[in-house]
């Protein structure tokens, strides 16, 4: 372990969840999951067009081969986890309680790789050719968004970048699938940054991480210096992880209201999307795998572990060593803002941080009453919205002051449903006000 | 008598101060004339009134002075009867226009007793909310999530919330289409006032699908396609609905006919029967 030192910063607002529930999962390396004889794989798993679909029923697929194109510019391929054949095209659980296509692959055991992308040079490789791959790996932020990367990586001509952010915060409660990945897998965290860097053309790449993993700081800071890469602390706060939380503590920068981290010359990636890009550059390998922590108190042995896109929930819980007791709540991402789950039918997508199952005494059915206007949403909005008039004006169905009030810069964290003491359904409202907002402008 | 003169002058310069504003009004009421067109006041009469914005425009007014303009026909107005409607074609002595007489219908028949509840919800109650969020506590992702959004919307208090479903009562629906764009499901269409019988389901999936989470899904057993005449029903995949663009319409005692194993293929007033009867059920086991 080194004696090097860092500096920590951080953000104003945010809350402090009782439990973190790290401590499950926190020490367990990272397993591969034994491949399994079928993968329900969700074609659409970014943000933005879906894609379209290259295979049908009855095709023989190789592990890596491309099963279906982007749809557009944000948008990204997507590839078969393993090799086998197409059993099916249905249509399965989707993470938002709406059913969703698939493609069901039948493995045949083998396990064979396709032809991979030519392994690429990156230090000698131009920063459009870069983009290209990890466009054509299908890699997208890794850390819930499922945004494209590549298109991140992408600013206007006249916006200058400066910085390029790796998120290694995992602020969320219970997920420590990006800690083990820092500690377990630091080279390819880092190289990825220098790689994504390199593509952006910008000098200063940093990685914050939130102080509650002292290990992987340590692991970060004695490779860093190879690489090119600062390593910041991050305050142990949520959600210390949201992109414009994030480039604030590091940099002082604010992003200006309804605007990009491009406007403020900063590009923010997950760590684990590093990684990816490693892969995909170095080795040609597409993104068909991720780390997830599957967690909670009724989970047997919680978990970190590496799972083929299309793996069922129901069966990440079994290698997990199965339930102790009946679960109150599945969640897909962190208990802040991951999504309940009607069905163990979903399946890991790119974008699945964690697999969380929360016990029954956890899952209270709040009556939500009246606001007392304490004042306490306030102080934990770290976007400084004022969450409770707003919730009020769009409970009046008054979009158009909820629009002055800025709603649309909520970033959905929760610290204001999460601290409010006559547990308003605050992020609901603010979620229905920026669909219908959007609506309206597209109109 | 002098003690009066000062009321007299008072009254006499009050009189001469009205004579001249008074006349003052009347010349600038003769320059500043705006021609209004009295029968736009007559059309405006003739009409129901309700100021629903059913036909478009900002109210019952502003929908008679684009009748008179001759913008729009009489009967676009979905709230006026045919008597109104022919009343006010004559007194302009305009065409009817072609006349269609609709009423709302929510396509499903997934209520509390039919339909799998799969989750607690306990989120905003508000049908647009609760799709952003895991679509609500019912088992069918393309159901109704009974959350009163559509009843909310509706200006004649047509529809009711039934255990847990949406019931258009076709008696109160004026056919205004307020009600079709809140909800979030796209589960109500404005149907011919003729059509008797509906198919009381949305869901595209698969008949096992469907029956997993509700007694009374469309299965797509096509009984009622082979009961009926030629193109009275469509169906898409797995869902077979009527044509509301037939010729012919079918009658009530397709019903009776097709014999519908499950259930979805219902007359309007039998569905609202059967939801207010399950009501009752409730209300006297309570
Ligand atoms: S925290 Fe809740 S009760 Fe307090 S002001 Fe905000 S919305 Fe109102
Ligand atoms: S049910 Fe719909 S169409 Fe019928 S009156 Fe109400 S809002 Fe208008
Ligand atoms: S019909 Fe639509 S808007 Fe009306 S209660 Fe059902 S889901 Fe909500
Ligand atoms: S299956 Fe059909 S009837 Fe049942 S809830 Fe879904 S849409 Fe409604």
């Amino acid at each position: 372990m080194t004696t090097k030192t860092y500096k920590t910063v951080t953000f104003k607002g945010g809350v402090h969840p009782a439990r973190d529930g790290k401590d499950l999962s926190r020490s367990a390396a990272i397993q591969e999951a034994p491949l399994l004889d079928e993968y329900q794989v969700i074609v659409q798993q970014n943000i933005g067009a879906p894609p379209k679909l290259l295979v049908k029923k009855g095709d023989e697929v190789k592990k890596g081969q491309m099963i279906a194109e982007a749809g557009g510019f944000v948008s990204v391929p997507l590839h078969s986890p393993t090799s086998g054949k197409v059993k099916n095209i249905d249509r399965i659980p989707g993470p938002m309680g709406v059913p969703t296509d698939a493609v069901i692959i039948t493995a045949d055991g083998k396990d064979e790789w396709g032809e991979l992308m030519p392994p690429l040079d990156w230090k000698n490789t131009d920063g459009a050719t870069l983009k290209k791959r990890i466009c054509d790996a299908g890699i997208v932020g890794m850390g819930g968004a499922a945004f494209p990367a590549h298109v991140k990586l992408s600013p206007p001509p006249d916006k200058k970048i400066d910085y390029l952010i790796l998120n290694g915060a995992e602020c969320e409660p219970y997920l420590t699938a990006d800690h083990r990945l820092m500690l377990e897998e630091t080279e390819k965290v880092l190289e990825g940054a220098a790689i994504l860097g390199h593509a952006l053309g910008v000098k200063n790449v940093f990685i914050g991480i939130e102080t509650n993993k002292e290990d992987a700081i340590h692991a970060l800071l004695d490779k860093c210096d190879a690489y090119g890469v600062g390593v910041v602390g991050l305050k142990v706060q949520y959600p210390q992880g949201a992109e414009k939380q994030l480039i604030y503590a590091v940099t002082g920068r604010k992003v200006p209201a309804g605007k990009l981290p491009m406007d403020a010359g900063c590009v923010v990636q997950n760590v684990g999307t590093a990684a990816a890009v490693t892969d995909a550059v170095k080795e040609g390998k597409p993104l068909i795998e991720r780390i997830t922590t599957v967690t909670g108190e009724p989970i047997k042995n919680p978990s970190n572990w590496r799972f083929r896109l299309g793996t069922p929930v129901s069966r990440a819980i079994e290698l997990a060593g199965g339930i102790t007791q009946e679960p109150g709540k599945i969640i897909l991402g962190g208990p802040m803002m991951g999504f309940a789950q009607k069905s163990m039918d979903v399946t890991v997508m790119k974008n699945t941080s964690g697999i969380l199952l929360l016990e029954k005494s956890d899952v209270i059915q709040y009556q939500s009453t009246a606001c007392i206007r304490c004042g306490r949403c306030l102080s934990a909005c770290p976007m400084n919205l004022l969450p409770g008039s707003l919730s009020a004006a769009i409970e009046s169905e008054k979009f158009d002051l909820a629009a002055k009030m800025n709603v649309m810069d909520c970033i959905e964290c929760g610290s204001c449903a999460y601290i409010c003491p006559a547990h308003r359904p605050l992020v609901q409202h603010f979620r229905r006000a920026k669909a219908e907002i959007r609506n309206r402008s597209k109109k | 008598m002098e003690e009066y003169g000062i009321y007299i002058a008072a009254f006499a310069a009050m009189a001469i101060i009205g004579a001249v504003l008074g006349c003052i009004i009347g010349i600038a009421v003769k320059i500043f004339k705006v021609e209004v067109d009295p029968r736009i006041e007559l059309v405006t009469e003739l009409l129901p009134g309700a100021n629903c914005g059913g036909c478009g425009k900002a109210g019952c007014a502003d929908f008679a002075k684009s009748v008179v303009d001759g913008e729009n026909a009489p009967n676009k107005c979905p709230v006026a009867s045919q008597e109104q409607v022919a009343a006010i074609a004559q007194a302009l002595g305009v065409e009817l226009g072609e006349s269609m007489k609709k009423v709302a219908v929510v396509f499903c028949g997934g209520d509390k007793n039919q339909e799998k509840v799969q989750t607690l919800y306990n989120g905003v109650s508000d049908c647009i909310s609760a799709s952003l969020i895991a679509g609500g506590p019912k088992g069918c992702a393309y159901g109704c999530l009974g959350m009163s959004s559509c009843a909310r919307a509706c200006p004649f208090g047509a529809i009711e919330i039934i255990n847990g479903l949406a019931v258009v009562h076709p008696n109160l629906c004026v056919g205004c289409g307020k009600c079709v764009d809140t909800c979030p499901r796209d589960l109500i269409k404005l149907v011919p006032v003729d059509a008797k019988v509906h198919i009381y389901c949305s869901s595209p999936e698969k008949g096992a699908v469907k029956m997993k989470v509700c007694s009374v899904p469309c299965i797509a057993c096509r009984k009622c396609v082979k009961a009926a005449e030629e193109g009275q029903f469509d169906v898409k995949g797995f869902l077979v609905g009527v044509n509301y663009d037939a010729e012919k319409l079918p009658e009530a005692d397709i019903v009776e006919k097709a014999k519908c194993p499950t259930g979805c293929l219902l007359t309007a007033d039998k569905h609202v029967k059967i939801e207010e009867s399950e009501k009752k059920d409730k209300g006297e086991a309570a």
